[in-house]
Parts: C-alpha cells; structure tokens; sequence
C-alpha cells in the first residue's frame, strides 16, 4: 500500500508550517527591536547632554566640555557640498539612461560602472579622494575636497532614486507631449522631469544623508580633530560630526571623562539623518498629493 | 550676430542633438570616475612592489610596517576581512532572508508597515554610530557573557557589521520574492499545497537569483565597512584562531594608519595596495552580483 507520493497527514503539514511561520515572524522582530534598541542605548545615556550650549558652542578643554558646533556647521557643509556636486550630474545621467538610451552594450557598461561604483568600499573612495583632490589636484585638505569626495560617493545613489522617479512617470504623459508637437527635450524638461522631482528630491535627501554619516571619506580630505575656527573659505579644514564620535571614543586620553559627549554627539547626528530621512518621506507625500499623481 | 544667434535658437534638431551627446558624456562620469578610481589607486600602491614582492605582500603572515625592518605582509588583515564577512553573513543571511520571506509573504498590510521602516531606517544609522554602540554596549556586554579579554573582537564586529547587512540582503530579496507572479503561488495551493509549502517550493527557487544577488551585495558591503571593524574589531594584525580574538580587517588597517604613514614612503604605498585588494574583493562581488542579476533576469513569467 505504500505511495511514494503520499504526503504526510495534513496536520502535521499544517504544524511544520505553523513552527516555521513562528521562526519567519521571531526574526522579523529581532530585526525590528535592533533598531529600537540602539536608540534605547543612546537616548538613555545621551539625553542629558543635549541642550542649548552643547548645539552652539564650540568644544572647550581640549574637547572634554563644551559643545559641538564646529561639527554641525562641517557636515552641513560637507553634505550641502556633495549634493550640489552629485545632484545635477545624477539627474542628467538618470535622463540619460531612461529616457535616451536604448538597451545596448554602451548601457550595459555605464550600468555596470554605476553599480561597481556603488559598491566602492568609503575607505576607497577616501583613499581616492586623497590621492587625487588632495594631493594631485593640490586642495589640501580642505571641505572642497571633503565634498567632492562625497559627492563621487553618493553619485549612485542620486542615480538610482532619479531613475526610479522617471520610471513612474506614464508613458502616455511622454506621448501626449511629443503628439503635441514639442521637442523631446521639451517633453523632458516640461513634462517628465516636473512629475518626477517628488522622487528625485526624495533621492537627493537620501544621498544628503548619506553623506552626512560618512566618516572614513572625510578622514583623509576634510576632517580634523579640532579647529577653534568656523571654517571662512571652501579652502578651510573642518571638523565634522562623525569624525568627531570616532575621535572622542577612541583617540583621546579622557575617553571615559567624554563619553556623554560621545552619546550626546551620536544622538546629534542620528537625529540629523533620521530628520532627514522623514523629512524626506513627508516632501515626498505632499507634493504628490499635490499633483495628484 | 543676432540672426546667427537666432538660428541655433530656432534650429531645435540641432540642439537636440548636442543636448543629447552632452547628456550622455554626462553619463559616463560614473565610467570615468571609476578609471579614475583605479588609475589612482595603481599608481599610489603598485610602488609598494618595489620593496616586497606580489605574493609576499598578499601571503605574508606579518604585518608589522612601522617596525625596522617592516614587514608589509597583509595576509592576517585578509584572513580577518574574510572572517568577519563570513562570519556577520551567517547571522545576516537567515535574519535577513526570514524577514523578507516574512514581510513579503505572510506580515499583514499593518505589520508591513511597521517593519520594513524599522529594517529601512537601521540602513540609515551611520556605520559610526554603530561601530560607537558596540564598543559601549556590546563589548562589556559581551565580555561579561563569555568572560574573554576584550570584547572588541571579531564576534563584536561581526554581529554589527551583520546588523549593517540585513537591511541590503532584507530589501533585495523582499522585491525579488514580491515579484515571483501571483498566478504561481495560485497554481501551486490549487494542486493542495499548503502555503509553506509554496514558499518553499515554488516562490523561493523562482526568486532564488535575486535573493543570491541580495546576499553578495550584503556581504560587499560587509567587507568594505570601515568605522565598524576599526572601533570593534579590536585591531591585532594577527591571523585569528577563535572567534573572541581580536583582528584588523583591511580597512581598519588603512582608516588607522593612513594619517601616521610618511607622505609617499613604503607604508603609504603598502597600505593604498592595500586599498587596491579591498577594491579588487568588492569589483568581484559586484560583478557576481551583476552577473547573477543579469543572467537571470526576470521577464515575464515565460522565464522561470
């Protein structure tokens, strides 16, 4: 009487599915709380050093008092930076590859580069940008070259979040315009681009913050361990505040005295991200309510 | 002057034309920077062979580039870059997988919506902040648990670096098993299978060369994770013999010595060579990636 295609009996099928659901769901949470959990760590121990001094003052004591300004201002910079470099050259090529390439061996290689250059190591691009901006173009090491480096860095990802929003734009919108009668390069500027920009400003926020919590690129071209200057020229190093938790937890000598400035320091710049990031979302909903797309 | 001017304007073929090719110079920045990339990084490491030879530099044991005589063999920074990767793969590749298999086919419209910005926003923590926590919490946290020596070691580093991988491996794999068509997983409960057995069966080989991609992109992004290893992993150049030793993978070594190595000396050199086996382990993983992605590409249902 024996099949070989007899199933088990339904109900431990319906068991084994049951025990592995549990496990699916069990790992689901643990990536869920991980999250929850570094910020439960750094808020506990963080919050107390956050407040009006520790935003707008510089740092005093050789770093062991006072606050973090020179850092918010670096990064702001050093991120504005780059996303001024990498914006425009992002979009244009995002244009390029949806709306004028045709598949083809030359698409293929320039996606290739896109892709291989997304998954640069930022030690690399650091390297990189040392030995090419800072010493081979003589900059120095200065925010210019922290930003260009930056921007090469976040360049994919601009790329990427352009090319996502041109996507969804409807076809019918492209074809509507061009049986009007207008250009191609009128359609993309007029039509396409316009109904895109949600998705590329999206993308842009994205890549601004990507760039802020980069450390290991800024180490070698912009970032210093302290500087009692606002920076006056592009030309000027900076501190910035990753570089400034990687210093105060492990280079100094009062590491244990600093370390609520090194909590209050990482709730700054995760606070920045994450604002970022939902600022992001919320620019993203509005105006594609408002143009009801 | 003025109807030269006036011809370009209203010769719109030949702006076209000129819109175009400067769009697609433009696009070919990322090619460029990449050669450029390369050149750079050959031309600043490739000195290093002067004073050690290729395979002593990949296969020697001894790390040692500030000592005299210095030793520049990076075998042990290789040996840990590949350990750490390993090892945070084995804790990111179920989680991460799991999730996406639970938040594509079984979480509930709500729950989706919790989760996956939980997953999305832990991809947005900067690696230092998580290379910060680990040496705070985890590393005591760790040393009491399993009452070893220093708690920043290859353990430490490769449950952060696996925490900084899921949401990669998490996200990819979630879109390729979304994308397996409906009328699959249709097909397959119409014949009486039970929905594990769907999943297992039917949706993950069809989404298999996308979860694969998701895996190879995670574990690339592993190896060439900077802040993480140089705060937690603990920073022996030494070949590790246990998983509570301490290592300095390649980034570590180059992010920490970069700014003490003389200007153009044999240290600089060694470590931008260093830069360049790192780059050349992320290229192959990238091009795996692409290959796998490529290959298998989906279209249609026709395909699988």
């Amino acid at each position: 009487m024996t099949n070989q295609f007899a199933l088990p009996s339904i109900k431990y099928r319906k068991f084994k599915q049951a025990v592995f659901f549990t496990l699916l769901r069990f790992a689901a949470i643990i990536n869920g709380t991980a999250i929850a959990i570094i910020l439960f760590f750094l808020l506990k121990n963080g919050y107390k050093v956050i407040n009006w001094t520790f935003l707008t003052q510089p740092p005093m004591d050789s770093m062991t008092r006072g606050g973090i300004l020179p850092c918010i201002i670096g990064t702001l910079y050093l991120s504005l930076g780059a996303i001024v470099i990498a914006l425009p050259i992002g979009i244009i090529s995002a244009i390029y590859l949806n709306e004028y390439a045709r598949s083809g061996r030359v698409l293929r290689i320039i996606r290739l580069g896109i892709n291989n250059l997304a998954g640069i190591p930022s030690v690399v691009f650091g390297l990189f940008g040392l030995a090419f901006f800072v010493i081979y173009l003589k900059m120095g090491v200065s925010i210019l070259a922290g930003a260009l480096t930056l921007g090469l860095l976040s360049l994919p990802v601009i790329i990427g979040a352009t090319e996502e929003a041109l996507k969804t734009v409807p076809e019918t919108y492209r074809e509507a315009s061009l049986g009007l009668g207008a250009t191609r390069l009128q359609t993309i500027f007029r039509v396409v681009l316009p109904c895109a920009m949600p998705g590329i400003l999206t993308g842009a926020i994205l890549g601004i913050s990507r760039a802020a919590g980069e450390t290991a690129p800024v180490m070698f071209t912009a970032a210093v361990f302290f500087t009692p200057d606002l920076p006056s020229s592009i030309f000027d190093e900076i501190m910035a505040l990753p570089y400034h938790i990687y210093v105060l937890a492990t280079a100094g000598t009062e590491i244990e005295t600093t370390r609520p400035l090194q909590y209050g320091t990482s709730l700054v710049l995760i606070a920045l991200v994450f604002g970022m990031n939902l600022g992001a979302i919320l620019l993203r909903a509005h105006l594609k309510r408002r143009m009801h797309i | 002057m003025l109807t030269a001017k006036k011809k370009i304007l209203i010769n719109p073929k030949f702006k076209e034309l000129w819109m175009q090719r400067l769009f697609f110079v433009i696009s070919s920045t990322s090619i460029f920077i990449l050669l450029l990339i390369m050149i750079f990084l050959f031309a600043e490491g490739i000195p290093v062979l002067k004073k050690v030879s290729f395979v002593d530099f990949v296969f020697g044991k001894y790390w040692y580039p500030t000592s005299e005589p210095p030793a520049f063999g990076i075998f042990p920074l290789i040996a840990a870059s590949v350990s750490v990767t390993v090892l945070s793969a084995i804790i990111s590749i179920p989680l991460g997988v799991m999730t996406a298999i639970y938040l594509a086919e079984i979480a509930s419209f709500k729950v989706h919506e919790i989760i996956k910005p939980m997953v999305e926003l832990l991809a947005a923590i900067p690696s230092v902040v998580i290379g910060f926590f680990g040496m705070v919490i985890v590393s005591p946290f760790l040393q009491d648990v399993f009452d070893v020596s220093t708690g920043l070691n290859l353990l430490n580093a490769a449950m952060m670096l696996g925490f900084m991988s899921i949401p990669t491996i998490c996200s990819i794999s979630e879109d390729a098993i979304s994308s397996v068509p409906g009328a699959m997983r249709e097909a397959s409960f119409a014949l009486g299978a039970t929905h594990l057995e769907t999943i297992l069966r039917v949706v993950l080989p069809a989404s298999l060369s996308g979860i694969i991609t998701s895996i190879i992109l995670g574990m690339s992004r592993a190896i060439g994770e900077t802040m993480v290893v140089l705060m937690v992993a603990g920073g022996a150049a030494m070949i590790p013999s246990s998983i509570f030793d301490p290592v300095r993978p390649m980034p570590a070594s180059i992010a920490a010595e970069m700014a003490e190595a003389p200007f153009r000396g044999d240290h600089y050199y060694a470590l931008f060579a260093t830069g360049i086996v790192l780059f050349c382990f992320t290229l192959m993983f990238n091009l795996i990636a692409d290959h796998i992605a490529y290959k298998y590409k989906q279209t249609g249902d026709s395909t699988l």
